[in-house]
C-alpha cells in the first residue's frame, strides 16, 4: 500500500470522485491556478478545467451560497474554505440554508455539498486563525461533521462525504497535511458516523478526534511505560456521533478522558461526556475528564500558544486523576 | 499483662458478630496478624486477626456464639499467665486496622486514612457508579468498604479488595473488574426438608438480618422488587388446543401458568417460602394461591399440591374454587396456607402489571394477557403469542438472582409445555 | 432601456411605464389570465390575513398585497423549467408559478397537505417540481443561491434561467454584492429582481441606501439593469422578457429594479401605516393598485367588461374559500414527522 501524505490522500479522494461523477466540482479561493492554498487541489485544474475547479473571489458567504444553490439543483459541490476561520462569514449559508433545506421543504430538496478546509490552530497564527469550530457545526441538525486524523481516513471519509446526500462539514488539520500513512489506492470508503479504535487498551479510554488523536496516542505510549493500558478512540465523525464505539470502550475501561483542540464550553467533549453519563452511568468508576484548549483567544507568543494546547502531559495528568493515581 | 481480644466491629454497621470457628486454641503461640477466629458479620464471614503477640491463654466464648461488639472473646499473654474472666486492662478495638491490613492491591495508597473508612458523620456515602453497581451485584454492603478515592469515595479497586477479602454469604469471590457474570450461581441455603416434616425453619443469618432490616426500612414493611420476563406461548396454545379438543374438561391458560409455576417452585424451593420475622420458612409442599376477583375485593383460594396435579385436575379445581369464591362459599382452609400466589389480569387485556405480595408468602406472579406480537423467532420475524410475567419478590427472602432463576425455569416450562405433561 | 445603453451614472427613468404597451403578441385569454392571477393572489392574501387574525396561521406572515403585478408579470415571461427563489414575502410568487391555493394555504396552516408538509410555513413555500425553491427567511441569504443555480445551469450547458426575488433592503446586504459580482464575473444566466416597495420593514429606502436608484448597483458589476414600473403587469412582463432573453441566449445576468408598493404592513404583526409612512401616502399608492390598472386597460381594450371582472373575482373567491376550508380541515403532520427529513436517511444524527 502506498504511503502518502494526508494532503495527497485528500487530493486523491477529490480526483477520484470527480472522475467518477461529472456533477462533482471543486470551488474556493485559490483552488485552481494557484493549486490550492495548502496544495490539496494540486493538479486538479489541469485535469478538469476551470468549470469544475472554480477559483472564486474572496467572498466566503457568496461562494458558499453558490455551492449550496448548485447543490439544491443537483450538482455536488466541494466548497473549500481556505480555513474554517474564514468560513464564519459563510455560516449563514451552511446553517440557515444547507442544513435546513431538506427539513423546511418537507423532504423535497437535498443539499449534497461538502464544505472542507483546515480547522483549528497551526503554529503562531494568533487569535483569528487558530480556532476549532467543530462543535458549532455539530450543534446543527441537518449537518454532518467529519474530522479525519489519518491519511487513510482522510481519503475514505472525503470520498464518503462527497457521495453523501446531506451537507457535510469536513474539517481537516493544517498540521496534518504533511503527515504520512498508508492509504489504499482506488475505491476506498470510510463510513461516516463510525469511530475507530486507534489503540486498544483496558484501563482508560481516551476519546479524541483530528489532531488530538496523535496527542492521545503519544500519551498512551507514555502511560504504557507506567503500566497503564489506554484505549484510544478516534471519533472521526463528530456528528452523527458513534455512541456505540465510545460506550463499548468506556464500559470496558470504566474511565474516560476526552481530548479536543477546541474550547471547553459546550465543546464536543461535553457532548461525549453527556452520552457516557447518560447511557452507562453505572459503568463509571470516576467522573469523565476533559482536556481541551485553554479558554482564551489564541495568543501569538509560542510559549503561551503551547501552554494553551491539549498535549500529552495534560492527558496523562487527567488519566491519573480518573484512575485515582494522583499523589 | 494479658491482652483481651474483643469482638471487633468489622463493618460500620455491625453491632454483633457470630464466632464461627476458633483458629487458635488455648496454648497456641500467637503472632501479630495471625488469624484467631472466623467471625460472621452482618455482611460476611471475616477473619479476626491478632493485635498482640504471645500465647492464647483462654477462649472467653465458644464457637457458634453471637457476641456484641466490644465483648471479650479471648486473652493473649505470656505463657502460663493467669487471666481473670473479667475485662482486661488493654483492649484492641480497631476495625479500621483490620481492613487496612487486608488491603493488598498494589497501587492502593499504603495507608488509607482511617476517617475515610466510614462515611462522614451525617454525610452520605460516596461511591462511584461502577462501585455501587458491583457491590449490588455481589451483595457487598458499601458501608463496610473503605473508600480510597477523593473524599473517601469508594471506587472500583475498593470493592475489588473488599470483595476478595470478604466472601459473600454464598462464598463467591469477587475477583475481577468485569461486570458480574451473566449466569451467576444461585446462592441458596441447604433446603432439605426432613422426610415427613412439613417444613424446615432456617434461622436468619447475620446477612439476612441486615438485608431484611435495611430493605424494609427502604421500601416499607415488605421490601419488594420486581422481575419481568416474557414467555412465548405459541406452543402452550397449541397444547391447550389439543387438550381441549379431547373434550375432557377445559384447560385455561391460567391453569397452565399455575401448573408451570408449581413445577418451577418445586425446582426452586427458595421461592416457595414464608417470611416469619426471625426466620424464613421453606415449605416442602407447593400450594399455589390464585387471586380471584370477587364483588368487593379479591380472595386467593389455594390449589394444593399444584405441582402434582394434572392440568385437567387443576382446571377443574380452579373453576370450582373461583365459582365458590364468587359465591362466598369457601371454607377458611381453602384460601389460607398458600406458599406462592398467581394473579392473572390477562382476561382484562392487561399487558403486564405488578402484584402485591400476599404475606407471609414471599412471592407472587402477575400474569398479563397473551398477545400476538412480531418477534424474532429462530432468526426470523414471526407472529408469536407472547405473555408477560412479572414476579414480585420479598427481598428479605428472595434475592434477585434467586427470583430470576425461578422465573427462567418458569418461562422454559411455559415454552415447552410437554415438559409439564410428563 | 437596458443598462448596456446606460452605463453612465444617471437617472434611469422608469422608461417602461411611459412607453407604449404593444400587446399584439398577447392573446385575450392570456391577458385575462393575468388579471385572474392577480385577483387570486389578492384574495388569497386577504384570506390569509383573516386566518392569521383568527389564529389559524402562526408565526410571521408577510402579505403581498399591492405587489401582485411583479410576480404575475415576471413569471409570465419565464419557462416552466426555470429556477425560482424568493424571500419570505413569497405567497404571490408561489401562486403565480402554479402552486395550488390549497397547497399554499395548507402550508400557511401548517398542515401535512401543505406544499412543504407543514414544516416550512408562510416563509418557506417550496415546490421543487415547479422549480420553486423557496421561500427563504434570511434577508439577502438566498441571492447567492440563485447565483449557484445559474452556475449549475451553465455547468450543465442548459438554457434555463435562475431568478431571484428580494426586496430593496436586501441590496445593502453583503450577500447581494457577492452574488451579483460572481454572476457577472462568470456570465451566468441569472435575473435578480429587486421588488422595491420603498420600505425595508419600517425603514424607507433613502434612510438605508446611499443611492436612490437601486439599479445603479448593477454598475459595480457591469451588469445589465432596468428600472420597471411594477404596478403595470404588462410593463413588468416586457422587461422580464428582455431579461430572460439576455440570460437564456447570452448568459448575461440582469438586475431588474421593479418599483412597487406594499399596501399592508411589513408582516401581519405590523400596522399598515405605522410611524414610518402616512395614511395619505398609502392611499395615494392605492390609486395605482395593479389590479385596478390592469382592469382598466383590459376594459379600455375591450378584452373584458365589468361583469367579466366580477365573474373572475367570484371565481377566485370561491377558489380561495375552497383552499381555506381545505386547509382548515386538513390533518396536522403525524407526530413522527418531527423527526423526518433532517437527513437523507430520514432519521436524525
Amino acid at each position: 500500500m502506498a504511503v502518502i501524505t494526508y494532503r495527497d490522500a485528500l487530493n486523491q479522494a477529490i480526483r477520484e470522485e470527480m472522475r467518477l461523477d461529472p456533477s462533482v466540482f471543486l470551488m474556493g479561493e485559490e483552488v485552481g491556478v494557484y493549486q490550492g492554498a495548502y496544495k490539496v487541489s494540486r493538479g486538479l485544474l489541469d485535469e478538469f478545467g476551470p468549470m469544475r475547479v472554480v477559483d472564486t473571489p474572496i467572498t466566503e458567504l457568496g461562494f458558499a451560497g453558490v455551492g449550496v444553490g448548485a447543490a439544491m439543483v443537483g450538482l455536488r459541490p466541494i466548497v473549500e474554505f481556505m480555513t474554517w476561520n474564514f468560513a464564519l462569514l459563510a455560516i449563514d449559508q451552511v446553517v440557515n440554508t444547507a442544513a435546513k433545506m431538506r427539513y423546511m421543504s418537507g423532504g423535497q430538496i437535498s443539499v449534497p455539498a461538502v464544505f472542507r478546509g483546515p480547522g483549528g490552530s497551526a503554529l503562531q497564527l494568533a487569535a483569528q486563525h487558530s480556532q476549532a469550530f467543530e462543535s458549532w457545526y455539530a450543534h446543527i441538525p441537518g449537518l454532518k461533521v467529519v474530522m479525519p486524523a489519518t491519511p487513510a481516513d482522510a481519503k475514505g471519509l472525503l470520498k464518503s462525504a462527497i457521495r453523501d446526500e446531506d451537507p457535510v462539514v469536513f474539517i481537516e488539520g493544517e498540521m496534518l497535511y504533511n503527515t504520512k500513512g498508508e492509504v489504499p489506492e482506488g475505491e476506498y470508503l470510510t463510513p461516516i458516523g463510525v469511530a475507530d479504535v486507534k489503540r486498544a487498551g483496558t484501563d482508560v479510554t481516551l476519546i479524541c478526534h483530528s489532531k488530538t488523536v496523535s496527542v492521545a496516542l503519544k500519551a498512551a505510549e507514555q502511560l504504557a511505560a507506567d503500566g497503564i493500558d489506554a484505549e484510544v478512540v478516534d471519533l472521526r465523525t463528530i456528528r452523527p456521533l458513534d455512541h456505540e464505539t465510545v460506550l463499548a470502550s468506556v464500559s470496558k475501561t470504566h474511565r474516560a478522558v476526552v481530548v479536543e483542540e477546541g474550547w471547553s464550553f459546550a465543546g464536543v467533549g461535553a457532548q461525549v461526556v453527556d452520552v457516557i453519563q447518560r447511557e452507562i452511568f453505572d459503568e463509571l468508576d470516576s467522573p469523565v475528564l476533559r482536556v481541551t484548549g485553554a479558554d482564551v483567544p489564541m495568543p501569538y507568543n509560542k510559549h503561551l500558544e503551547k501552554a494553551s494546547k491539549a498535549d500529552p502531559p495534560k492527558v496523562i495528568a487527567a488519566v491519573k486523576r480518573v484512575m485515582y493515581l494522583e499523589s | 499483662m494479658a491482652t483481651t481480644v474483643v469482638m471487633e466491629a468489622l463493618s460500620p454497621t455491625m453491632e454483633e458478630g457470630r464466632l464461627v470457628e476458633w483458629k487458635k486454641q488455648p496454648g497456641d503461640a500467637v503472632a501479630v496478624g495471625d488469624i484467631l477466629a472466623e467471625v460472621e458479620t452482618d455482611k460476611a464471614v471475616m477473619e479476626l486477626v491478632a493485635r498482640a503477640a504471645g500465647t492464647l491463654l483462654k477462649h472467653a466464648v465458644a464457637a457458634g456464639t453471637t457476641v456484641p461488639v466490644g465483648q471479650a472473646l479471648a486473652y493473649v499473654g505470656a505463657a502460663g499467665e493467669v487471666v481473670e474472666g473479667g475485662p482486661a486492662a488493654q483492649t484492641t478495638p480497631a476495625a479500621q486496622g483490620a481492613q487496612a491490613a487486608a488491603n493488598g492491591r498494589e497501587k492502593a495508597p499504603p495507608t488509607p486514612v482511617a476517617a475515610a473508612a466510614a462515611p462522614p458523620a451525617g454525610g452520605r456515602l460516596k461511591a462511584s457508579p461502577l462501585a455501587r453497581k458491583i457491590a449490588a451485584d455481589r451483595g457487598l454492603d458499601l458501608q463496610a468498604v473503605t473508600g480510597t478515592g477523593p473524599e473517601g469515595r469508594i471506587v472500583l479497586r475498593d470493592v475489588e479488595t473488599a470483595g476478595a477479602r470478604q466472601p459473600t454469604a454464598g462464598g463467591r469471590q469477587a475477583t475481577t473488574t468485569a461486570p458480574a457474570p451473566s449466569r451467576p450461581q444461585v446462592v441458596t441455603p441447604a433446603l432439605t426438608v426432613a422426610p415427613g416434616a412439613a417444613f424446615t425453619d432456617v434461622p436468619l443469618t447475620q446477612i439476612r438480618k441486615t438485608i431484611s432490616k435495611r430493605l424494609a426500612q427502604s421500601i416499607g414493611p415488605i421490601p419488594t422488587f420486581y422481575l419481568t420476563a416474557e414467555a412465548d406461548m405459541t406452543r402452550a396454545a397449541e397444547a391447550r388446543e389439543g387438550l381441549n379438543a379431547l373434550g375432557e374438561g377445559k384447560v385455561s391458560f391460567n391453569d397452565i401458568v399455575i401448573k408451570a409455576t408449581a413445577l418451577a417452585l418445586r425446582q426452586h424451593p427458595a421461592c416457595n417460602a414464608w417470611w416469619q420475622e426471625d426466620r424464613i420458612r421453606y415449605w416442602a409442599d407447593v400450594h399455589v394461591a390464585m387471586a380471584v376477583a370477587v364483588e368487593d375485593g379479591l380472595i386467593t383460594p389455594i390449589i394444593r399440591h399444584a405441582d402434582r396435579k394434572t392440568l385437567r385436575e387443576i382446571g377443574a379445581e380452579a373453576k370450582d374454587l373461583a365459582l365458590r369464591a364468587r359465591e362466598r362459599k369457601l371454607m377458611p382452609e381453602e384460601y389460607t396456607g398458600g406458599t406462592f400466589s398467581v394473579s392473572n389480569l390477562g382476561m382484562f387485556d392487561i399487558d403486564e402489571f405488578t402484584a402485591i405480595i400476599n404475606p407471609p408468602e414471599a412471592g407472587i406472579l402477575a400474569v398479563g394477557r397473551i398477545a400476538d406480537q412480531a418477534v424474532a423467532h429462530e432468526g426470523q420475524l414471526a407472529i408469536r403469542k407472547r405473555l408477560r410475567l412479572t414476579m414480585s419478590c420479598d427481598h428479605r427472602v428472595i434475592d434477585g438472582a434467586t427470583g430470576a432463576q425461578f422465573l427462567r425455569t418458569l418461562v422454559r416450562m411455559l415454552e415447552n409445555p410437554l415438559g409439564m405433561v410428563w | 432601456m437596458t443598462a448596456k445603453a446606460d452605463r453612465k451614472r444617471g437617472s434611469p427613468a422608469a422608461a417602461g411605464a411611459a412607453a407604449p404597451n404593444p400587446t399584439s403578441d398577447l392573446n385575450a385569454d392570456t391577458q385575462r389570465s393575468w388579471l385572474r392571477q392577480m385577483l387570486l393572489i389578492r384574495r388569497f392574501e386577504e384570506k390569509a390575513g383573516e386566518a392569521y387574525s383568527l389564529g389559524k396561521i402562526g408565526g410571521f406572515c408577510h402579505l403581498y398585497i399591492g405587489q401582485e403585478a411583479v410576480a404575475v408579470g415576471t413569471l409570465a415571461a419565464m419557462r416552466g423549467d426555470d429556477y425560482i427563489t424568493a424571500s419570505y414575502r413569497e405567497h404571490g410568487h408561489a401562486l403565480a408559478r402554479g402552486m395550488s391555493a390549497r397547497a399554499a394555504m395548507a402550508e400557511l396552516f401548517g398542515k401535512a397537505a401543505g406544499c412543504s408538509h407543514g414544516k416550512g410555513g408562510s416563509m418557506h413555500l417550496i415546490d421543487a417540481s415547479l422549480g420553486f425553491l423557496g421561500g427563504h427567511g434570511i434577508v439577502g441569504g438566498h441571492i447567492p443561491l440563485t447565483t449557484g443555480m445559474a452556475f449549475a445551469i451553465k455547468y450543465r450547458e442548459e438554457d434555463r434561467v435562475a431568478v431571484c426575488y428580494f426586496g430593496e433592503a436586501a441590496v445593502n446586504n453583503g450577500a447581494f454584492h457577492e452574488a451579483l459580482n460572481m454572476a457577472a464575473l462568470w456570465k451566468l444566466p441569472a435575473i435578480y429582481i429587486c421588488e422595491n416597495n420603498r420600505y425595508g420593514m419600517g425603514t424607507a429606502l433613502e434612510r438605508a441606501s446611499a443611492i436612490y436608484d437601486i439599479s445603479e448597483r448593477a454598475l459595480s458589476y457591469d451588469m445589465d439593469r432596468e428600472v420597471v414600473d411594477g404596478q403595470d403587469v404588462l410593463v413588468v412582463y416586457q422587461a422580464m422578457q428582455r431579461a430572460v432573453k439576455r440570460a437564456r441566449e447570452n448568459k448575461h445576468p440582469t438586475l431588474l429594479e421593479i418599483r412597487t408598493y406594499r399596501f399592508m404592513g411589513h408582516s401581519m404583526s405590523d400596522p399598515i401605516h405605522g410611524h414610518y409612512r402616512t395614511r395619505e401616502e398609502v392611499e395615494e399608492h392605492r390609486k395605482r393598485d395593479p389590479i385596478l390598472v390592469w382592469s382598466e386597460k383590459l376594459k379600455a381594450d375591450g378584452i373584458i367588461d365589468e361583469r367579466g371582472i366580477k365573474s373572475l373575482d367570484a371565481d377566485v373567491i370561491s377558489e380561495v374559500e375552497d383552499a381555506y376550508r381545505f386547509a382548515d380541515a386538513a390533518a396536522d403532520p403525524e407526530p413522527g414527522e418531527l423527526w423526518t427529513d433532517v437527513y437523507a436517511s430520514g432519521g436524525t444524527a
